[in-house]
């Protein structure tokens, strides 16, 4: 077998590098088309008519007033007559027109007859869910009962965490053409590879047909796998359209109600420790809800990271609402999990009188990579100036109370299933090729870096085709799997490539093909620049012929072959000011390690984890979808009242890749998710340090802070 | 720095949480007095038929605007309700400007009017002729990127890239006004836009990069 491993740190020229991303120019230039830009001849548009209730049977549906209105070209009727609706927002009827504002108009003019049913749509009280609850049943290990009774510190709480939506800035949709027998497919997905023949099922056609297509993508963020109905309804509509091509991607309101979310969870935890700070026993009741689907956790793996807890009673159940369905939100279930876990752990060290940070490193030895967190709880530690800085429990003087607060998380990360072809050239030109997406992480960027690396070129020689399922299929971009899948196929391809351009040139330069190596655009005899024949001459070698050759990572068995791994670990460390008169949180400084491996682009990875802590300071501080059990309706389905922080409101943030040698041993791992998780837990425990008090429920707003303080004082 | 939209081309300061916005207000009346049961609206809508009677009547149905943009006079035909986002985007292809929230919220379809930067999803079509509207598009000359592109480049100010292009067009217009902003102002200056993968980070410096290259940035 060939040697695919990854050059030797101090040998790399390209993997490594603070590369800037090969599409910020076409995207800060506004050049770059996003399949809700395109806009194809003849293009018409496609709207959704949804439910405005959350609960009702249609008694009637009338589309002729919508039909005879000039420029509609086609209506359809999704839920007919006697047909159920669960959540507002669920899809009723589409159609398309001319211009947007008619199929609006057209939509305003479907006539439904709705019967009202009764609905649910606040899980928070467990007792009025009745037999929409799903209780998934008691896992106990060890002897939890005793181990309380012998614990000698014992901390009870209750914690909530929200339902949150996705908000993709660029919504769900997509632009089809169905002409004929070729059906164009311009979507928006975080699956370019598969979602082609997901569409073919669901309107009937070979999978052949399909051609996808998608160059740029405005954030998925674990909501956009599927085809979904609208891209059915969308193919459906060019069709019956003549073959025009249709746009439709969903207005903001349906974007909230309809595209995913994040389940919610309630929990009562109790938690006892010894006198040393060892942790000893975790009780967790917890339920939540995603929606009609119920809501799941994996409460299994809690106490998270600190899993291996020898007492433990679990108990989780999920709860039906009237709402629309949850998706994998940037990983799923863990910032609940990391949340719960180390709200409960923060309390009960404070309950020990401990300091929170060394109550969390002690107990490190209760999860598998230990040492890890250890290491980045005394890094983070450092960075932040905890010891300086911290104090015990609302002894922080003044009306601006500052708090310390951490938070774990861990993942998998393992690369994806990949293919990618390499293409070398008689002219000395390079393309690669790939079906995948670059969700905005990177992707365009990293795979010329491993070519590059390889073929010993320069990144401007390498040309990536992706974005298209005509190419290689390679997986969903989904639980932090691309970069290892993508970044392994590569190498493979383009070192079997370089080989088979070896054999052809070890003639000429007088020593087998084996003895070769491609550096600074040459081909040369290993460590001997002066026996070499330039890229361009080498290739000239090959006469008419190309060469074309196949990598391929296969998730399942990649760990064994070295180039990829999976497990990452990481830690933050939250730095908050309170005011305690007007309940505001001000973050001050948010600050994560993070190991992921072999980093290939340290620019675009820190990017990431900006984002990541970004995107959590929205969770704790600002983010909620707020339901209104009166009418059954979410109440913020906009951008005005569900929330997203600003550029002003998210402190300084500080990152700290761990670069040690004996991380980048591990090969690539997948980083879009782990440091999504520990964010709010770590906010929601500085908040807690600074005030004195647990407030129970993030995000935490102005109005549960000073609730919060108003319980202290009674 | 809160004024750095125009505020006279908001709709954040309408009625909160009614699901009702100019916009949605404009477009019922275009579709027809049966769609307006409210007997307010029915009011206002009646009046505002009056008083179009009097002034130049726009409508109803497609009508021809010239639009000024990148300074060049754009021909256009247009139903009166079309905002300026929709028009760039669905009937000029200019599509830098994102449709993102449509209410005035994100900025994510921020474009300059008369030296002001604006939500185009708050702007009529018709409201913008004879003035002079500056899209992303419009920024790089002779294809030579804008510094402020560049800087975003530099600084990797940008992820899945949708808000990008209003925040080019904000931090442009932003140091177009305040050429030697300190990273306090910067952080207030652009909280008009909002981005999703948390880019913000890098957005603030790359606003002070660009202030420099463009000759200022003395404070920062």
């Amino acid at each position: 077998m060939p040697d695919y491993s990854w050059p030797p740190m101090e040998k790399r020229k390209v993997i490594g590098k603070r590369i800037s991303r090969l599409d910020g120019m076409v995207k800060s230039t506004g050049a770059a088309k996003y399949n809700s830009d395109i806009n194809p001849p003849g293009l018409l548009f496609g709207v959704l008519l949804t439910s405005p209730h959350g609960h009702a049977r249609i008694k009637s549906i009338d589309t002729s007033e919508a039909e005879r209105l000039p420029g509609v070209t086609a209506v359809r009727v999704i839920l007919g007559a006697g047909k159920e609706i669960q959540w507002q927002g669920q899809e009723i009827a589409s159609l398309a027109a001319v211009t947007e504002d008619i199929a609006r108009d057209a939509a305003r003019k479907i006539k439904v007859d709705y019967e009202i049913l009764e609905h649910f749509v606040d899980e928070e009280d467990l007792a009025k869910a009745g037999s929409r609850a799903k209780p998934a049943g008691e896992v106990t290990t060890g002897d939890p009962d005793k181990a309380f009774q012998e614990a000698d510190a014992i901390s009870q709480g209750y914690y909530a965490i929200p339902v949150i939506t996705h908000c993709c800035l660029e919504p769900h949709g997509q632009t089809v053409r169905w002409r004929g027998e070729r059906v164009d497919y311009w979507p928006s997905t975080q699956n370019v590879s598969a979602l082609g023949a997901e569409l073919a099922r669901s309107i009937k056609v070979p999978v052949t047909q399909v051609h996808t297509d998608m160059q740029y993508m405005g954030g998925g963020f674990g909501s956009k796998f599927p085809a979904d109905l609208w891209g059915t309804e969308c193919a459906e509509l060019s069709k019956a359209s003549g073959g025009r091509p249709v746009k439709m991607f969903l207005d903001r309101q349906q974007e909230l109600l309809m595209a995913g979310n994040r389940p919610s969870v309630f929990g009562e935890i109790k938690v006892g420790a010894k006198k040393d700070g060892s942790l000893t026993v975790w009780q967790s009741k917890t339920w939540a809800s995603g929606g009609l689907g119920g809501g799941n956790l994996n409460a299994d793996q809690m106490p998270y990271v600190y899993r291996n807890v020898p007492n433990r009673r679990i108990n989780h159940t999920a709860v039906s609402i009237n709402a629309g369905s949850a998706r994998a939100w940037r990983a799923p279930n863990n910032q609940q999990l990391s949340y719960i876990t180390c709200c409960a752990l923060d309390d009960l060290a404070a309950k020990l009188g401990m300091d929170s940070l060394d109550f969390f490193i002690k107990n490190t030895s209760l999860s598998p990579r230990g040492e890890v967190y250890k290491y980045q709880l005394e890094k983070g530690a450092e960075i932040a100036e905890w010891k300086k800085l911290w104090k015990p429990r609302g002894t922080s003087n003044g009306p601006i109370k500052r708090g310390l607060g951490i938070g774990v998380n861990m993942w998998g990360g393992l690369g994806h299933d990949s293919k990618c072809r390499a293409i070398i050239n008689p002219d000395g030109s390079v393309e690669v090729q790939i079906g995948t997406q670059d969700l905005g992480v990177g992707t365009r960027t990293i795979v010329p870096q491993v070519a590059a690396e390889t073929l010993g070129l320069p990144m401007p020689a390498i040309k990536f085709s992706m974005g298209s399922n005509a190419y290689p299929p390679s997986g969903a971009s989904g639980g932090s799997t691309t970069v290892g899948g993508v970044t392994a196929s590569t190498r493979k391809a383009t070192v079997n490539a370089l080989n088979k351009l070896f054999e052809v040139v070890a003639p000429s330069l007088g020593v087998p093909a084996d003895q070769l190596e491609a550096v600074d655009r040459k081909i040369q005899v290993k460590g001997n620049p002066a026996k070499s024949l330039s890229w361009q001459a080498a290739c000239a070698k090959l006469g008419v012929n190309r060469i074309e050759e196949m990598g391929e990572n296969v998730g399942r068995t990649a760990p064994r072959e070295g180039l990829i791994s999976q497990g990452a670990a990481g830690i933050q460390i939250a730095d908050v000011s309170v005011d305690i008169e007007t309940g505001k949180v001000k973050l001050n400084r948010l600050i994560a390690v993070q190991d992921c491996g072999l980093i290939v682009n340290p620019k675009l990875a820190e990017s990431q984890i900006f984002g990541a802590c970004i995107m959590s300071t929205c969770g704790a501080l600002y983010e909620e979808r707020v339901m209104d059990q009166q009418i059954g309706k979410t109440l913020n389905a906009d951008m005005e009242f569900y929330k997203l922080s600003g550029i002003n409101d998210i402190g300084e943030i500080i990152v700290h890749l761990d670069l040690r040698p004996e991380m980048d041993k591990r090969g690539v791992i997948g980083l879009g998710e782990p440091p999504a998780i520990g964010g709010i837990a770590a906010i929601a425990n500085a908040v807690a340090n600074a005030v004195g008090v647990r407030v129970h429920m993030v995000p935490l707003t102005p109005n549960r802070v000073l609730e919060a303080l108003a319980r202290r004082n009674a | 720095m809160k004024d750095l939209k125009d505020p006279t081309q908001s709709t954040t300061g309408e009625t909160p949480g009614k699901g009702f916005s100019r916009r949605g207000f404009l477009r019922g009346v275009g579709v027809s007095s049966g769609a307006l049961t409210a007997g307010v609206l029915q009011n206002e809508a009646e009046a505002a038929e009056t008083v179009n009677e009097s002034a130049n009547v726009s409508g109803p149905g497609e009508v021809p605007v010239t639009l000024t943009i990148n300074g060049k006079a754009m021909k256009v035909s247009v139903e009166p309700r079309a905002t300026l986002l929709d028009t760039l985007r669905n009937k000029l292809d200019l599509t830098a400007a994102k449709r993102v929230c449509d209410r005035g919220t994100c900025g994510a379809c921020t474009v300059i009017m008369n030296g002001k930067a604006v939500y185009a999803c708050t702007v009529l079509a018709i409201d913008a002729q004879g003035k002079q509207i500056q899209t992303l598009e419009g920024l790089s000359a002779n294809g030579k990127p804008h510094p402020v592109s560049q800087a975003f480049v530099n600084n990797d100010a940008q992820q899945c890239g949708y808000c990008t292009p209003g925040f080019v067009v904000a931090t442009k217009n932003f140091l177009d006004h305040n050429p030697n902003p300190t990273e306090e102002q910067v952080k207030q200056g652009l909280g008009g836009n909002l981005c999703r993968c948390g880019t913000y980070m890098g957005i603030r410096k790359a606003a002070l990069e660009a202030a420099k290259t463009m000759g200022g940035g003395k404070n920062a």
